[in-house]
């Protein structure tokens, strides 16, 4: 690990004033000691934000949830508002790390881990989100738990957030703070796909402090599920975060995003046209999810995850229509 | 039901295991592994790690001393410029702290020039060969009968291949070496190592120094599963940085150097061809095995062994393939060549069980042999028929439909398999002390180790029922090259090996005790009934313990009474080791899982499994259950989850750390028992064990993969079962 | 150039198991390494330093942490209790206790991140923390076998040990439970 100097930040202002070029932002650490320790990030100065006042989870008046980016994982979950009001996210952020890893982790942190795509966390080997240009071995070699959906010649990574993909299906925003001023993302636009600049992997400006997410009310059933290669403690192969409302047999609204198939954590827009106004019934939640994975384009070794995010898409719809009907 | 005697050590962290030993002015070391496949190195530019504050030394094949050369060359650590795969060790840094010493790791500069490695092992690769030996000294290849002939006539014919991926040991402590170079020319080792007697003469050879001069301890290891079984470069690297830079040195594998420097078991390919008449008697069994090996060692794994021992069939082959690549040298992982060979042959003869309409339970029993089939001799003993008989009674087993997909809970598809599980009962040569205080403890002295196993409870209690003493009355000194010679934690042989050797040594002490002849300080005694009982066979060649305090004293008396320096006596089981009676000596199991396999998701998960063992007389029930059950447990992970994916174009293992690599966590562990059937076997040991330490994990991928199939009628050949190989098949 | 590499060092205070520590450290290393190599308590594991095993998971501010991760200067006056500090002196804490009787380890290097683990988890459970397996999130959590091994799968062992970890933390929950309710 490079030498770099620590500093803890007073205010989101003086946060600010301290990063330069070199700087990261420190909260929970958890991947970014991580990614340090690798030699995959090097930064010559932290400034440790998971001090700043934003470790409180609100509730606003219309409903909506303000949560704090030094909130910590657990807190969030633990958190009895959350739990009533939107069980998907809280069930989203237990499915990911460890009970020890998320007393540690912030919320803020956790939208800006970096993929654990092998070749990414090995800095001896290409990787264009790594170092720009050098090639994506991943394309050709071990991806069997890459992105089906949205990739590019130069990167098939996939993020690993699960809180994230809760996030995106509610419809939320990340609040952020620059040298311009506040401004507020909607999560769905808040990561990118990799295109040709994979080394990015949000919108965000250098020096941008996530302070906040602001989550709207959701007023329907909603479930996460995490499909695995071990029962816990694993990053997703396919993960969905769901909410249905059924009205007399027809599906009123819907939120469906799904997780570990694409560069962000992907908003099933087409499914959830398809589905609007349709009967709540197995066979048109299959036409939904065939609408939305219609435009999949798996590599050799992770054509699996078209069926398996089909399935799910149909089996946690069914599962949601049945609990509302 | 003994407690472990080190339980307290281990729940307090007082238990100190090798990097934890208080040393002044130690240093640490960081290894600097190879970016290339194949190829040279060209030149090594320690500028910028040497530039660093706090930096000692770095060391490569340009500056390194020179070693003597060893039949490991994984051991040869840089002695030359070639690099033979990528990740092997080539530079080494020592700085004062260990964040200095990785910085500078990563800083030091290497050129290479490279080829392309070969690192894909396949059935048409042109290097392929017949090794002279497998593991450790089984013919390559058996044949019997007409094994072609006798297969393409049988009414039943099953021919497929199975396939087994690369996996790592994984011990939770990683391989650790505090190496401590003394005044006078002598070497401590602190060192994470199932056999310090094996290190310490491979350290001492490799320095050109006397064993004498070489003591290795280790009296806590963090697990090794085999991995820890021989002298790794990471204690090489240990022990020559801290004699380049006279201090005390630490050095502790990172996770992720450990996959390509610490040994992993080798992927096998199996073309399995098992035939049977209508009655389901086999007719042929024909096991050819592919696996690998680098070009830097020969490992052979004798993955087609256990077909040798396990069933009747009059035409019958077994052969195995090696092919040398361009990777990390393969190595010992619990049960080699039981496990994945095991695995290949239950999985098929659960494919004979379905093709022929016999129960696979019955299909075993029927197919029991007392004989070893390649050898002809007897089997010491072997209820393999009593563990599949108690197994299936316990398991429920009658219940089961045998058509597959028949059993379905909502979205879930449930199944039940079988295999049966089998290790040979080996035994080494050992030399142990036993040592009687006026106080009426004892003490005895093995250089054995206790890497988990219960390895010092055990002999502890061995050592109580020779003497007839309390428990409390013995300590167990372990873990030590300074104590009596021992053999390697390996083979499943620790408990009878050591065992043996302990028990003779306690004799030994008790005969002195009986006959007052102990204090005569010199003298040689051949004990003449160390035999007794007839449980053990020959009788041994005991050693005085020559301590001088001996001499003179008389003070004790022929009903125990001892003097104030004590008594001591030792022994050698070497001849007693050579003069055992020839039979086939293997344990037995039978293995029952019951799987869950969701519809959509193709995830599979383990509600029950149950192992039942035989054998041999079993020392310490808690700790032997322990022992079944991780085995099992890391039986579970072989079937579901682990596997090492080598990276073909760069040519190392891609996923190299323990979120990536997956070993099965608490909650992919749901009912997991084992028990055991009593088994009286003369022709063992005077303990009457066989070892336990290993069996667990053979044939518990093979039953859960029968258990899968059971529950969808989808056969998986490759391992592990992932719902990306199962769900496309649902 | 002395910024790329000389280490950058910072005073802090770190109380372990009650006893308080002054200490200069480098802004690199983790509490992992300031335990292990510095206060020259060895009791924490390093199995992977990459928050990926669990062997270092010790208490900070009361709640269950993977000591390699966190990076002691960020630290700076945390209470921190390791697995030296579980027991009252002589006396053997509950979940100490029942490890032993259930032999719930075998080589021992995963045990005190597993002790430290349960020790903190049951706290969790108290008060009412739910679990990737907790059906309801909107009811109180009642600390099955399921939801033992939920919650316990940050910490790894490679022996196998979980038949036993599970007998033991639950063993060690009903202990807990009598004693509160004797109290």
């Amino acid at each position: 690990m490079r030498p770099f100097t620590y500093e803890r930040a007073t205010s989101v202002e003086d946060a600010l004033a301290r990063h330069d070029g070199e700087t990261y932002y420190l909260g929970g650490g958890t991947n970014l000691v991580d990614l340090m320790r690798l030699g995959v990030e090097t930064p010559s100065r932290l400034v440790d934000v998971a001090h700043l006042p934003h470790d409180r989870i609100q509730l606003t008046p219309d409903g909506s949830l303000v949560i704090g980016a030094a909130v910590s994982n657990s807190a969030l979950a633990a958190d009895r508002t959350v739990r009533e009001s939107h069980p998907v996210l809280a069930q989203a952020v237990l499915t990911g790390a460890s009970g020890q890893i998320r007393n540690l982790a912030t919320v803020g942190g956790n939208l800006l881990q970096r993929t654990r795509c092998s070749y990414f966390q090995d800095a001896d080997k290409p990787c264009n989100k790594r170092n720009p240009g050098s090639g994506c071995p991943a394309r050709e070699g071990e991806h069997h738990n890459l992105a089906i959906l949205g990739h590019s010649e130069a990167c098939v990574a996939t993020h690993p957030s699960d809180m994230a993909v809760a996030l995106v299906a509610l419809n939320a925003s990340v609040r952020v703070q620059g040298r311009a001023g506040e401004k507020a993302i909607p999560m769905e636009e808040f990561h990118r796909l990799p295109g040709d600049e994979p080394e990015r992997d949000t919108v965000l400006e250098p020096g941008d402090l996530v302070t906040a997410i602001e989550v709207p009310p959701l007023g329907m059933p909603s479930k996460y599920r995490k499909v695995r290669e071990r029962a816990s403690f694993a990053f997703a192969l396919v993960s969905i975060a769901a909410a249905l409302e059924v009205d007399g047999g027809v599906v009123r609204d819907v939120r469906l995003a799904l997780g570990g198939v694409a560069h962000k954590p992907w908003r099933a827009r087409r499914a959830e046209e398809a589905l609007l106004g349709s009967a709540a019934t197995r066979e048109s939640f299959a036409i939904a999810a065939e609408a939305e994975l219609a435009g999949a384009e798996p590599l050799r070794d992770n054509a699996y995850k078209v069926p398996l995010a089909r399935n799910l898409i149909i089996q946690t719809l069914a599962e949601l229509g049945e609990a509302t009907a | 039901m003994t407690e472990r005697l080190e339980a307290r050590e281990k729940v307090t962290g007082t238990a100190r295991y090798a990097f934890e030993y208080p040393v002044e002015n130690v240093a640490y070391a960081a290894a600097v592994q190879a970016s290339v496949g194949r190829g040279e190195i060209v030149a090594v530019d320690t500028e910028a790690a040497m530039a660093l504050p706090g930096v000692l030394a770095v060391l490569s094949h340009e500056n390194a001393p020179e070693l003597n050369d060893h039949a490991d060359g994984e051991l040869a650590l840089f002695q030359s410029p070639k690099v033979s795969y990528r990740g092997q060790f080539v530079a080494a840094v020592v700085g004062e702290t260990l964040e200095t010493a990785r910085e500078a790791a990563r800083r030091v500069r290497v050129e290479y020039a490279a080829e392309p490695p070969d690192v894909r092992l396949r059935t048409d690769h042109p290097g392929l060969y017949k090794p002279d030996v497998v593991n450790p000294v089984y013919p390559s290849d058996t044949e019997q009968g007409e094994p072609e002939e006798g297969f393409d006539g049988s009414a039943v014919r099953v021919d497929v291949t199975y396939r087994t991926p690369a996996e790592h040991n994984n011990a939770m402590e990683p391989h650790t070496t505090l190496a401590q170079w003394n005044d006078d020319g002598g070497l401590t080792l602190y060192d994470s190592t199932q056999g310090a007697s094996g290190v310490r003469r491979i350290v001492a050879e490799l320095f050109g120094l006397d064993g004498a001069q070489v003591r290795v301890v280790a009296p806590h290891v963090g697990g090794g599963f085999g991995s820890k079984g021989t002298a790794r470069p990471s204690v090489v690297l240990a022990a020559m940085a801290a004699r380049v830079v006279g201090r005390p040195v630490k050095f502790a594998v990172p996770r992720q150097q450990m996959f390509a420097t610490t040994g992993y078991r080798t992927p096998t390919i199996q073309r399995m061809r098992l035939g049977a008449d209508d009655d389901g008697h086999l007719t042929a069994i024909l096991h050819d095995v592919f696996e690998q090996t680098s070009t830097v060692k020969e490992f052979a794994e004798q993955t087609a062994t256990p077909t040798r021992v396990m069933y009747r069939a009059p035409n019958r082959r077994t052969s195995h393939r090696l092919v040398r690549l361009d990777v990390p040298t393969p190595s010992w992982m619990r049960a080699p060549g039981e496990t994945p060979g095991m695995y290949a042959l239950e999985s098929v003869m659960d494919e004979v069980a379905v093709a022929s309409g016999i129960d696979p339970v019955e299909l075993r029993i029927r197919n029991d042999t007392d004989r070893e089939p390649e050898s002809g001799l007897p089997f010491s003993s072997r209820n393999l028929v009593a563990c599949l008989q108690e197994g299936a009674a316990r398991f429920g087993w009658a219940d089961r439909d045998p058509a597959p997909g028949a059993r379905r809970e909502g979205r879930k598809l449930i199944g039940m398999g079988v295999a049966a599980s089998t290790y040979p009962a080996y035994m080494q040569p050992n030399r142990a002390s036993a040592r009687a205080e006026p106080d009426g403890t004892f003490t005895v002295r093995i250089a054995a180790a206790d890497i988990g196993t219960g390895a010092r409870t055990a002999l502890a209690l061995i050592a109580a029922e020779t003497l007839k003493a309390d428990l409390h009355a013995v300590t167990v000194e372990l873990g030590d090259s300074s104590l009596p010679r021992a053999s390697t934690a390996g083979g499943s042989s620790g408990t009878a090996s050591w065992g043996t050797a302990v028990v003779r040594a306690c004799e030994a002490l008790r005969a002195k005790l009986n006959s007052g002849s102990g204090g005569r300080g010199g003298s040689s005694p051949h004990m003449e009934d160390g035999g007794s009982g007839g449980r053990g066979g020959s009788s041994p060649h005991m050693e005085d313990g020559g301590s001088p305090g001996h001499g003179g004293s008389s003070a004790h008396t022929e009903n125990g009474a001892v003097p104030p320096e004590g008594i001591e006596a030792s022994a050698d089981t070497t001849e007693e080791v050579k003069g055992r009676d020839k039979y086939a000596r293997h344990a037995f199991g039978a293995q029952f899982a019951e799987v869950e396999v969701d519809v959509d998701t193709g995830e599979v998960r383990v509600r029950r499994l149950l192992g039942v063992f035989a054998a041999g007389r079993i020392i310490n029930p808690r700790t032997a259950r322990s022992q079944f059950i991780g085995g099992m447990t890391m039986g579970l992970g072989m079937a579901l989850m682990e596997e090492s994916v080598m990276d073909e174009e760069f040519g190392d293992f891609l996923n190299r750390d323990l979120a990536q690599y997956h070993v099965p966590a608490c909650a992919d562990v749901r009912d997991i028992d084992a028990i055991w059937v009593e088994e009286s076997d003369p022709h063992l040991n005077p303990m009457g064990s066989k070892g336990i330490g290993e069996i667990g994990i053979v044939g518990t991928a093979a039953a859960i993969g029968n258990a899968v199939h059971h529950a969808t009628g989808v056969r998986v050949r490759t391992l592990p079962i992932t719902p990306g190989r199962l769900l496309p098949h649902l | 150039m002395d910024s790329e590499i000389t280490p950058v060092h910072a005073d802090i205070t770190l109380v372990v198991n009650g006893r308080e520590h002054r200490l200069s450290v480098d802004t690199r290393s983790s509490i992992l390494d300031v335990l292990r190599e510095t206060l020259g308590l060895t009791g924490s594991k390093k199995g992977c330093d990459h928050g990926q095993c669990g062997a270092c998971t010790i208490l900070i501010g009361g709640r269950r942490a993977n000591a390699c991760l966190a990076l002691a200067v960020a630290h700076d006056g945390a209470d921190i209790v390791t697995v030296e500090g579980l027991a009252d002196g002589g006396r053997l804490s509950p979940i100490q206790e029942a490890f032993i009787e259930q032999d719930a380890f075998q080589c021992g290097y995963c045990t005190p991140g597993q002790l430290c683990s349960a020790t903190a988890m049951l706290d969790e459970v108290d008060q009412g923390w739910p679990s990737a397996v907790t059906d309801d999130l909107g009811s109180e959590p009642v600390l099955n076998d399921d939801e033992i091994r939920e919650r316990m799968s940050g910490n790894l062992c490679r022996c196998g040990a979980y038949v036993g970890i599970v007998a033991a933390v639950r063993q060690a929950a009903q202990a807990e439970r009598r004693e509160a309710a004797e109290a």
